[in-house]
């Protein structure tokens, strides 16, 4: 993406999932990775999940701690 | 304890906040930067961490390992920035009553955090740089 931070425009409670489809055609390089997740204020977010205003929300692509 | 630091860890500091005077044993896991990685010399590495989600992680698989073994005393330090092969990246500490549960405890607890928690470690070599990058099951292991 190249960038910290970018705005997405979605409807009023929107899903996670919907946030998603936005974004993969908004930046469709992210479709390579092995593995996206959507964290919402600080835990992996479900599909179905609804965004509220306030929601923090992080892309997590794949983790290699340790 | 969960600590997430650009400094090196105090490993002796870890060990003491998960001693326990009722522990007949205390299980350390210390993670070390090796120096090569796909064949080629790895010069450094540069861990990022999305710091507030990984402690709020830790705490969770945490949560899970008492939940599952009895443990007497915990605590896990990662560190984040450049760090040069042989160096320690990650300290867990576990203390319980017996051994096997904090052999167990400790392996559980490293293995989950490779899995889930949100640090990201990239590598450096002579010719490039390359994110590495896990296995993409965070969603199965929390269902």
């Amino acid at each position: 993406m190249g960038a910290n931070e970018v705005i997405i425009d979605v409807q009023e409670s929107a899903t996670v999932g919907d946030f998603k489809a936005v974004l993969f055609s908004q930046y469709p390089r992210l479709k390579a990775l092995t593995s996206l997740f959507i964290a919402v204020n600080h835990a992996y977010a479900e599909d179905d999940e609804k965004l509220t205003a306030e929601a923090e929300i992080a892309l997590i692509p794949p983790v290699a701690g340790g | 304890m969960i600590k997430i630091t650009e400094k090196p860890i105090d490993i002796q500091k870890v060990i003491d906040t998960a001693s326990s005077l009722g522990a007949g044993a205390l299980n350390v896991f210390i993670g070390t930067v090796r120096n090569t990685a796909h064949g080629k010399n790895v010069l450094w590495l540069e861990y990022e961490a999305y710091e507030a989600m990984a402690v709020a992680e830790i705490r969770k698989i945490i949560d899970e390992a008492a939940h599952r073994w009895p443990l007497l005393g915990w605590a896990i330090s990662h560190r984040i920035g450049t760090l040069k092969p042989g160096e320690v990246s990650v300290v867990i500490a576990v203390s319980a009553p017996h051994r096997k549960d904090s052999f167990d405890a400790c392996e559980f607890i490293i293995d989950t955090l490779k899995e889930k928690v949100p640090i990201w470690k990239k590598e450096i070599f002579e010719d490039g740089e390359e994110w590495v990058s896990a296995q993409p099951n965070v969603a199965k292991v929390y269902n």
